[in-house]
């Protein structure tokens, strides 16, 4: 296949269609007028075709479309940089053996669901024992004490916790992010941690389904960590940040 | 129904008989203590309602001035404070919040005059919930309707008026119930908040006023379509009996309403929690509601294979407070869920084994099956095939209640027409499906049958080890959901106040009652 990188389009069948599904409802009633509607607002958004192949009355005055375009914009996928966690990612047994080469004692996290979140679902994914899908959590990895402090926890509770602990890594979760909460309280907690003086003596870690590594960068943290990550990409980032620290510190 | 796992039906009396000793070794502790809600919840029974110039709900207000003789309820001091000052109890509470009237001073009231006084409005204020109760039969018996298992849907958009459109749409298209999701965070307030409420995190705050917006809605749409609707909230958290109060006067006709919950998901303390479930659930009975329990989180803190006997086992627990409360078989959506990774060979056959056992268990429990989440991904194509296998076992196994998964669980609360396509594939499912549980008969030596039986056993196991430790110590070592909870920790404890021999909580024995369990009652409260 010819790829042209610069000009890089949707695939459908056919190498620069430029073929997109797409669904949506808009708040009119069902009939011929709001299908035309539907078709001219996908032309709006760059489509050169579009065909409305399901409307459907979902009550209450609106109506639920399925419409296909084609030969949208294309993408010149040259010039783009992604800011990904820059670290390889360690198995469990390769973490369990190199954690002792690389540090003398057990490093310690410490791990909460900020503010009224009171979805444990993330912090448990990583942190517990069981962890999530076949991939155990940070408490089955010898290499590392782990705290979780599970939901709803302030971020004072969570910063003064962390120091009690001599934490070396906190991880943040955020599940709930209507009207963007989840900036607010990873803002909060960043901002606190700055005050009390003890931002270098801890990784700060964010993590939740709409979370990234880019978006935890711009809010402060050392890295974030999004839909998909399991313990492994956790705990490896944490031992090669940490030891990078260490051996710089040294040199 | 003819699929049958050929339980041992001796089991499962022994499962019962140990469940209820379990719950008879927690009963001193809920007959000892009074909380602050359960109080707060009785002036609301008398009919006080609304907030000081302080936005302070009035039950707060009263509640807190009357601190320090709450171990004798708060019922006999405000009564003799009305008829003291010969007030109404809304211009008592708000005398009381502007300090103008102390209701610790010593009245010429006698005991008796207030406990006659009592009586008398007691008898009034429960007419009222019994009217709900009634218009709810009518309704249900003029308009009809759907057939079960129910299709349960959740609007959470924050804003009460924009709830009630989604709720209406999602009625047009099949839904019979809708959960109004509460805001996050409000399980933790110790007071309800006041009037309709158009912002919220995750959901909508549960208010009285939110939840009259709410019912009118439904029933506009419930008469257009010739079905009852039915609405449902959330009593967990720090103010179970005053959000089931709420529903009792608004004609809710479900309330999530759980023994464990509050303990173990949202670290509530266990005795505030023990002692807040029994009378919540007094008046859930006495209304006529149906309880929904949370076995679900189980499930999606522990391993769904692992872990299912556990579900088992608190639906027992939960039938038995329920039991001793005055709630009826029919009124018990105990809890259970479709959680097992999707990628294990042969899941969908442990799914529905573990959803008939249920079935054949609780016999006439309308039992509240709640769809996959854990596995549930941004892939949606795939969360809606889950879905509709989740249907499956949930017609098969002929559910009460079934609360449709939405294909973008795990990322956004739903859209409009998630919520539609939702309904969609449970129509087809269950339209399609209807009556194999008659059809198709469970092989014995099957996998299934098999499954349900290596579950009941493990339950066996189980529930005697939690009744040989307690259940208090169980929870503390972490046998729920592998969580661990003790008896001094966790939020709410300083609302939990020992009562005393003159304790009179006047609404208790008037319900029990009336809902059959009669001087039972003064075993608990």
């Amino acid at each position: 296949m010819d790829l042209n990188l610069k000009e890089i389009k949707p695939y459908g069948d056919t190498l620069g269609d430029g073929a997109v599904q797409l669904s949506f409802t808009l708040p009119l009633k069902c009939g011929a007028h709001s299908t035309e509607a539907a078709r001219r607002l996908v032309l709006s958004m760059g489509f050169s075709e579009a065909e409305v192949v399901n409307n459907v009355d979902i009550g209450e005055g609106f109506t639920f479309f399925v419409v296909y375009g084609k030969g949208c914009r294309s993408i010149d996928v040259t010039t783009i940089e992604v800011a990904q966690v820059k670290t390889s990612v360690w198995s469990r047994a390769e973490c369990n053996t190199k954690a002792p080469e690389m540090f003398d004692r057990k490093l310690i996290v410490v791990g909460a669901c900020i503010g009224e979140d009171a979805h444990t679902v993330g912090i448990d994914a990583i942190m517990n024992m069981k962890g999530f899908n076949g991939h155990y959590g940070l408490e089955r990895y010898s290499g590392f004490e782990s705290h979780n402090l599970g939901a709803q926890v302030t971020p004072e509770n969570l910063l003064e916790k962390a120091i009690a602990l001599k934490a070396d890594a906190v991880l943040v979760s955020q599940v709930v992010t209507q009207r963007d909460i989840h900036m607010k309280n990873l803002t909060q907690f960043v901002e606190m941690v700055e005050a009390s003086g003890k931002r270098n003596e801890m990784l700060l870690i964010a993590g939740g389904p709409r979370i990234d590594n880019a978006l935890a960068l711009e809010l402060g943290y050392d890295a974030g960590f999004g839909r998909g990550s399991y313990a492994e990409d956790v705990a490896s980032y944490i031992l090669q940040e940490l030891y990078r620290r260490k051996t710089s510190a040294l040199a | 129904m003819t699929t049958s796992l050929g339980l041992d039906p001796k089991k499962i009396a022994d499962l019962r008989k140990t469940a209820d000793s379990i719950t008879e070794k927690v009963r001193p502790l809920i007959k000892s203590n009074t909380t602050l809600t359960v109080e707060r919840a009785v002036l609301r029974l008398m009919g006080l309602d609304g907030t000081d110039a302080d936005g302070v709900p009035l039950p707060n207000v009263v509640v807190n001035h009357l601190r320090s003789i709450l171990g004798g309820g708060i019922a006999i001091p405000v009564a003799r404070g009305m008829l003291h000052h010969n007030l109404g109890i809304n211009e008592l509470a708000e005398k009381v919040s502007a300090g103008e009237i102390s209701l610790l001073e010593n009245t010429s009231v006698s005991r008796t005059r207030a406990e006659e006084f009592l009586t008398e409005l007691v008898d009034e204020q429960l007419e009222t919930i019994e009217n709900n109760r009634k218009t709810r039969e009518k309704m249900i018996s003029d308009l009809g309707e759907g057939p079960k298992p129910w299709q349960y849907v959740i609007v959470a958009t924050g804003n009460i008026y924009e709830d009630a459109i989604q709720a209406k749409a999602a009625a047009e298209k099949g839904a019979d119930i809708i959960a109004v999701i509460r805001t996050t965070g409000q399980s933790l307030l110790d007071y309800i908040p006041y009037g309709i409420t158009t912002e919220g995190f995750g959901g909508t705050y549960a208010t009285q006023a939110n939840f009259r917006h709410m019912r009118k809605a439904l029933d506009e749409v419930s008469v257009k379509q010739g079905r009852y609707i039915r609405l449902v909230n959330y009593a967990s958290g720090l103010c179970m009996p005053e959000i089931v109060v709420m529903g009792a006067f608004e004609r809710l006709d479900m309330m999530l309403n759980d023994s464990m919950y509050g303990i173990l998901f949202r670290d509530i303390n266990p005795v505030r929690t023990f002692v807040d479930q029994y009378f919540s659930r007094m008046i859930n009975a006495f209304s006529g509601m149906i309880i929904n329990t949370g076995e679900d989180n189980y499930l999606t803190t522990a391993d769904a294979i692992e872990s299912a006997h556990t579900v088992l086992a608190s639906d027992l627990i939960n039938e038995s407070f329920a039991k001793a409360a005055g709630l009826k078989p029919a009124q018990m959506g105990l809890g259970h869920a479709f959680e097992i990774n999707p990628d294990t060979e042969d899941g969908f056959l442990m799914e529905l084994a573990q959803a008939l056992m249920l079935r054949e268990i609780f016999p006439e429990a309308p039992l509240k099956y709640m769809p996959p989440t854990k596995f549930m991904s941004g892939d949606i194509f795939k969360g809606f095939i889950m879905n509709a296998m989740f249907n499956l076992a949930g017609v098969w196994s002929n559910q009460g209640i079934q609360l449709l998964g939405m294909l973008t669980e795990a990322m956004h609360t739903p859209f409009l027409h998630d919520r539609f396509l939702a309904l969609e594939n449970s129509r087809y499912i269950m339209n399609g499906a209807r009556h194999i549980g008659d059809a198709v008969s469970i092989n014995p030596d099957g996998i299934i049958a098999k499954r349900a039986h290596h579950v009941v056993d493990e339950t066996v196991k189980f529930l005697h080890e939690v009744e040989f430790d307690g259940l208090l110590k169980s929870i503390a070592q972490g046998r729920f959901a592998d969580i661990s909870r003790t008896m001094d920790g966790g939020k709410g404890l300083a609302g939990v106040i020992e009562k005393n021999d003159d304790y009179s909580n006047p609404f208790a024995l008037a319900m029990a009652r009336k809902t059959g369990i009669g001087e039972e009652v003064t075993k608990w409260i």
